[in-house]
């Protein structure tokens, strides 16, 4: 049977992978550009015995999400930049709890109220932490309509594997462009794609979960560890799941690298441009590294392209923020240069190549 | 013989850390009685503040959760609409509650969710040295009111009980106090209205409890019980609020 394609807006193809991948409880508060996935979950949920709240704020929303998750169900909340910062708190919260959920942020500029435009400069904020303590929240960076559907299929599994909060970063281009996709899982570039799909069907019970102590003794849920080095085994413990998601969950695409000279790397919207500018000028020999998990970092894969190439162009809509882990990874081996695109600027093909020829 | 009085259940038998004359031990054990009572210990899932009771989870022998500071209605509210079977209360002291938490507490209740509130009002923070509370009464000293709470600069005691029955959802408040053996008994018995109502899906319900709090009072715990009774209940007059 050919499988129908329809058109959706990302937001919506985020909102719907949620659905398909077993979200049920969705809670979230008004801000641009990230509200048709709001207004779609709250049409959607209802229609799936999901639960939808518009919350009093960022805040309480990602409070919902915790009180939902440690109640066993698959949660999720979205927003964008602003909106984000706030949700920090819940997210250290979630993190020291090791509570499962996943958080939207469709990336607008910055600082402050900045404007409504595409941005990726919330970089920093989603891969190294963001909230207060030691933690890390998976993040997952799609650059296509088809991928927002898809990704949340993984960012659900991984969730739930780990105990762990999954960031899907998305920009304001991407929640805002339609494009066909099919409502069925078809690029997930999962080397595990088969038990993620198991994980997500059965949705096994959380025996941590509080559902009640009937037949069992009292579940608690806390991140708050007075006792002398109670607090700093929970954070070895953490450390130790970060490592094993460092082994494991590492996600990138590799685009034309075979032969090339000048290595771009990009991720999400600006990705897709580097692509272009990859197919489009040829003679300039460019290969792309797609981080598609921007944490866990794929280092190993820019290390060795590194060792075969010239020089490397990091593009993002930031000040330059991956650019910092790219050198990380890179070691000084080869030259790094950066294009950037700040406060809603979109980087084109041209003023790509245009930084290429004058490597 | 038939035995009329023991230990609750839903309370483990272990020694509090809170101070000599607090009012959470009261509290905490007035809940388990209930609860016991009710027959609903197996259903419970108990959201803890932040404050000197964060740790209530130690002493109730059920589910329970800690909620960040302020945010327990929000928390409440999820875990209540995931599992609309169990029985979900939030205990949150004055800070919690009706400062840091009011966004989360007037909306809760403004949504009508069908949960109950444990609220401990003892005009005071806590655990963190005795800060002035939006509870904290007029000319009352506290380590951030060196000279008395003053209407010019801090405002004046919040209300949030009587705040919250202007709201069509909330369902039922009352106002009590644990300065008295008389006056426990009449917190026990609004606990298990708030309770009941939740069993029988009335909605929001929530029990005010002015408490005692000797340290930050500076007072001996008989001065502290006097005070609720002579001082503190003039300014938040007991009873039924709504």
């Amino acid at each position: 049977m050919a499988k129908t394609k329809v058109l959706m807006t990302g937001n919506e193809a985020i909102a719907e992978g949620a659905v398909h991948a077993g979200c049920r409880f969705y809670a979230g508060y008004p801000i641009t550009p990230q509200n048709e996935l709001t207004a779609y979950m709250a049409k959607r949920m209802p229609k799936v015995n999901g639960i939808f709240i518009q919350a009093e704020s960022e805040i309480s929303a990602i409070n919902m999400v915790f009180g939902a998750s440690l109640a066993g169900a698959r949660a999720m909340t979205s927003s964008s930049s602003p909106g984000i910062s706030l949700k920090q708190e819940g997210i250290s919260y979630l993190a020291g709890c090791q509570l499962p959920a996943v958080i939207v942020n469709i990336m607008r500029g910055g600082p402050g109220l900045g404007n409504i435009a595409p941005s990726q400069s919330d970089y920093f904020q989603a891969t190294k932490g963001g909230g207060h303590g030691d933690y890390h929240s998976i993040v997952l960076a799609p650059s296509t309509v088809q991928e927002c559907f898809d990704f949340m299929e993984i960012a659900f599994a991984l969730a739930d594997r780990y105990r762990n909060t999954v960031i899907i970063l998305g920009d304001g281009m991407l929640g805002q462009m339609m494009e066909p996709l099919q409502l069925s899982v078809v690029s997930c570039q999962l080397s595990d794609k088969n038990n993620l799909k198991t994980e997500n069907r059965k949705l096994k019970t959380k025996k941590w979960a509080l559902t009640g102590c009937k037949n069992r003794k009292p579940n608690i849920i806390r991140s708050l560890f007075l006792k002398e080095g109670a607090l700093e085994e929970l954070n070895k413990k953490l450390q130790n799941k970060y490592n094993e998601i460092r082994a494991k969950e590492i996600r990138c695409e590799t685009f034309n690298l075979k032969g090339a000279k000048i290595i771009l790397v990009a991720y999400g919207t600006t990705a897709r441009i580097a692509k272009g500018a990859c197919v489009k000028f040829k003679k300039y020999k460019l290969g792309l590294i797609r981080p598609i998990t921007l944490w866990p970092f794929p280092e190993q894969i820019i290390k060795n392209a590194a060792n075969k190439a010239k020089a490397a162009l990091v593009v993002e809509m930031s000040a330059g923020q991956m650019l910092e882990d790219v050198k990380l990874a890179v070691e000084g081996k080869i030259p790094i240069e950066f294009f950037g695109r700040m406060g809603g600027g979109v980087p084109t093909e041209e003023e790509i190549i245009k930084k290429v020829i004058a490597l | 013989m038939k035995k009329i009085f023991g230990h609750p259940k839903s309370l483990r038998n272990i020694p509090t850390h809170y101070c000599a004359g607090c009012g959470h031990g009261i509290a905490h054990r007035l809940v388990a009685e209930v609860i016991d009572e009710l027959g609903i210990r197996e259903r419970i899932i108990a959201i803890a503040p932040v404050g000197c009771s964060v740790i209530a989870y130690d002493y109730w022998d059920f589910d329970c959760t800690e909620a960040a500071h302020g945010r327990a209605l929000a928390v409440a509210t999820a875990i209540k609409r995931v599992r609309p079977e169990n029985i979900v209360f939030t205990y949150q002291g004055d800070g919690d509650l009706a400062a840091i938490g009011t966004n989360e507490t007037i909306h809760a209740a403004n949504r009508g969710e069908n949960i109950t509130v444990i609220f401990i009002n003892n005009a005071v923070y806590g655990m963190t040295g005795g800060q002035m509370a939006p509870t904290t009464l007029l000319g009352q000293k506290t380590a951030t009111t060196p000279s008395g709470r003053n209407a010019k600069f801090e405002g004046y005691p919040l209300k949030i009980s009587e705040i919250l029955a202007v709201l069509p959802a909330v369902k039922y408040i009352e106002r009590t106090s644990l300065s008295s053996p008389a006056e426990v008994i009449k917190t026990k018995k609004a606990i298990t209205q708030a309770f009941k109502n939740q069993m029988e899906n009335v909605g929001f319900s929530m029990v005010e409890i002015l408490s005692p709090c000797p340290t930050y009072w500076d007072m001996s715990p008989k001065q502290a019980l006097d005070w609720i009774k002579d001082v503190m209940s003039k300014e938040f007059p007991l009873g039924r609020i709504k």
